[in-house]
């Protein structure tokens, strides 16, 4: 069944910059049904690192891994400098307490397929709300800052609106603003325009391609071929638990090696 | 087939002409009739009693601002926000525990509640009362030491503060079961958009989870007040001063029970209807942002259409 060989192919781009995620045997089991098999996976400074796979296939858990959401169960996984959930002292992992981890979380930002935005918090509030408790930014700062991304990602005038009051589109916005307010070193990116609808994915794929334009690291899980073709550096193929393929997107997409790969894309292209 | 059907029920056939005609509105009778039938009852009632030689008006007037009522509803008052109070915070610490991961801490608020719900409030209160037959002192300070201070319980445990005591842990019990639905009922997506962010477990709780559960917990919570209104009437075991004991004292004496039990009436209607204002203005007040358009406008809408709910 999982005779895929898992293959050590390093990211074509051999970059010089340090790995800010990276994965080596990365377990996963929710109640004894182990999800992830022994995931591998880098992903370097300034990089577009696209994940692509079928449901169920551990895309969301892998990267709910990454910021610590999920704790993992076997392998090792260094993100940013630090073992995920652990401080590594005098040859033992110490377990992070919630302030920690918190502080490890404030460096890396997410966004989630259903947006998740604060319902009771306007757009700019949303925005401002994390510098302000987490980061302690004065408010005059943060508003400022506020102004600005919400221009950057085209919703000046929504400022003041609360989230049931926008479209899908437009809160998925607000949502990757929120995240960016943060100032962080890696975004994850959890299908972002999967819950919208058809007309309303290029505004926020857009927003994206501008991001990846700017340096952003970015780990994109997605379903948007044509997105991980035109911004990836590299594309991640994830089947049943495991890395099958990895690759640049010319290479993956274009001409896959493994059976499983093309049957997927044949499906989804 | 349908198409078929459709003209075979059609009495006429209409067609778009361009032109305005005059609309007749259906005439709702059945609810004229249900109006009159009602009103006549109500005539009638109020009729009876105010003509009845049994009830003396006259001392229901003289009554209603008398000095001894007035204070009962302010001790009334008084003893029913601070209860809650009391009751509300605790129940915040109690939902949160209730919810916690940690067995012990959870284990204790099921221990609370189950206590404090299941046993009568009367006996609550005598408890709290006598508190001095089992604590004769009560004292704060370092142990081992002779630093601290020191009451005697008897001088503490007033009949007020044993009022308050006693129904303010007494809804903290019911209050945290409310609050742990609120809680529950914000959305798993909420807290974890709070965690990425960066922030602790206990700042996801105060700055994204409670705030929007209180759109849930207000109108329960509303219930709990309007009911602990009526419930501080149990207080007159522990020599409470409040309303509804007041007003007894005063027909034991003169014998006039229903009249001082219409006064009573008057007031905690007069003070529920109060409540029932705040309630409203406190669920507009955190409805508006996380509510959806449409409930919003049906919710500004249902007084104005309480009105022209008759129909024309
Ligand atoms: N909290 C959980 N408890 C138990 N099982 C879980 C949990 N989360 C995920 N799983 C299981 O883990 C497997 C991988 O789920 P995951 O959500 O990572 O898939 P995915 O690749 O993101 O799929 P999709 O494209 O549908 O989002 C699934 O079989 C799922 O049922
Ligand atoms: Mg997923």
């Amino acid at each position: 069944m999982r005779a895929v060989s898992r293959r050590r192919v390093e990211p074509a781009l051999e970059s010089s910059a340090d790995p800010i995620v990276m994965a080596r045997g990365v377990r996963k089991s929710f109640d004894r049904a182990e999800v992830l098999h022994g995931i591998d996976f880098t992903v370097r400074s300034g990089e577009v690192s696209c994940i692509i796979g079928a449901s169920g296939s551990g895309k969301s858990t892998f990267l709910r891994c990454i910021n610590g959401l999920e704790r993992i169960d076997g392998g090792e996984l260094v993100v940013a400098g630090s073992h995920v959930g652990y401080t590594l002292r005098e040859g033992r992992l110490h377990e992070w307490n919630p302030r920690e981890m918190a502080r490890f979380r404030q460096r890396i930002g997410m966004v989630f397929q259903q947006f998740n935005l604060f319902g009771h918090m306007t757009a700019a509030e949303n925005v401002s709300c994390a510098a302000v408790k987490v980061r302690r930014m004065s408010k005059a700062a943060a508003a400022a800052r506020t102004a600005k991304l919400l221009d950057e990602v085209g919703l000046s005038s929504h400022a003041g609106k609360y989230p049931h009051q926008l479209s899908g589109g437009q809160q998925q916005r607000v949502a990757i603003a929120r995240a960016l307010a943060m100032d962080p070193e890696l975004l994850l990116f959890d299908e972002p325009t999967s819950a919208l609808d058809p007309e309303l994915v290029d505004e926020v794929l857009s927003v994206m391609k501008s991001l990846a334009a700017t340096g952003m690291t970015m780990v994109v899980v997605t379903h948007e071929i044509g997105f991980a073709r035109e911004v990836a550096d590299t594309v991640v193929y994830l089947d049943d638990g495991l890395v099958v393929e990895w690759g640049p997107p010319q290479q993956l997409i274009t001409n896959p090696t493994h059976a499983r790969t093309q049957a997927f894309l044949s499906k989804v292209l | 087939m349908i198409a078929v059907i459709v003209l075979d029920v059609g009495e006429t056939t209409a067609e778009a002409d361009g032109r305005e005609y005059p609309v007749v509105h259906l005439k709702h009778w059945g609810r004229w009739f249900v109006a009159a039938l009602f009103l006549a009852i109500f005539c009638w009632l109020a009729y009876v009693y105010a003509t009845s030689p049994n009830i003396s008006w006259g001392q229901v007037g003289h009554y209603l601002f008398f000095p001894a009522i007035l204070s009962g509803v302010k001790v009334t008052i008084e003893l029913s926000l601070e209860a809650t109070v009391i009751g509300l915070v605790l129940g915040v610490v109690l939902a949160v525990m209730r919810i916690s991961r940690n067995p012990v801490t959870a284990g204790l608020a099921a221990l609370y509640i189950w206590f404090f719900r299941g046993t009568p409030v009367l006996v609550q209160l005598i408890f709290w009362y006598n508190l001095a037959l089992v604590f004769p002192t009560l004292s704060l300070g370092i142990p081992g030491t002779s630093a601290g201070l020191s009451w005697q319980t008897n001088s503490v445990m007033t009949g007020f503060n044993a009022a308050m005591l006693g129904l303010g842990l007494n809804l903290a019990a019911y209050a945290a079961e409310t609050v742990r639905a609120g809680i529950q009922a914000v959305g798993a997506g909420q807290s974890e958009a709070a965690l990425a962010l960066g922030m602790t477990p206990s700042q996801r709780m105060r700055v994204i989870v409670l705030p929007q559960a209180l759109r849930i917990i207000i109108p329960p919570i509303g219930n709990e007040f309007i009911s602990m209104l009526k419930t501080t009437s149990l207080v007159y075991v522990v020599a409470g001063t409040d309303l509804m004991t007041n007003a007894s004292h005063i027909y034991l004496t003169n014998g006039e029970v229903i009249e001082l039990l219409i006064v009573a009436s008057l007031w905690y209607l007069a003070m529920t209807a109060v409540a029932t204002v705040l309630q409203t203005i406190l669920e507009r007040r955190f409805g508006e942002a996380t509510q959806p358009r449409s409930s919003r406008l049906k919710l500004k809408s249902s007084l104005s259409s309480a009105s022209s709910l008759m129909g024309r």
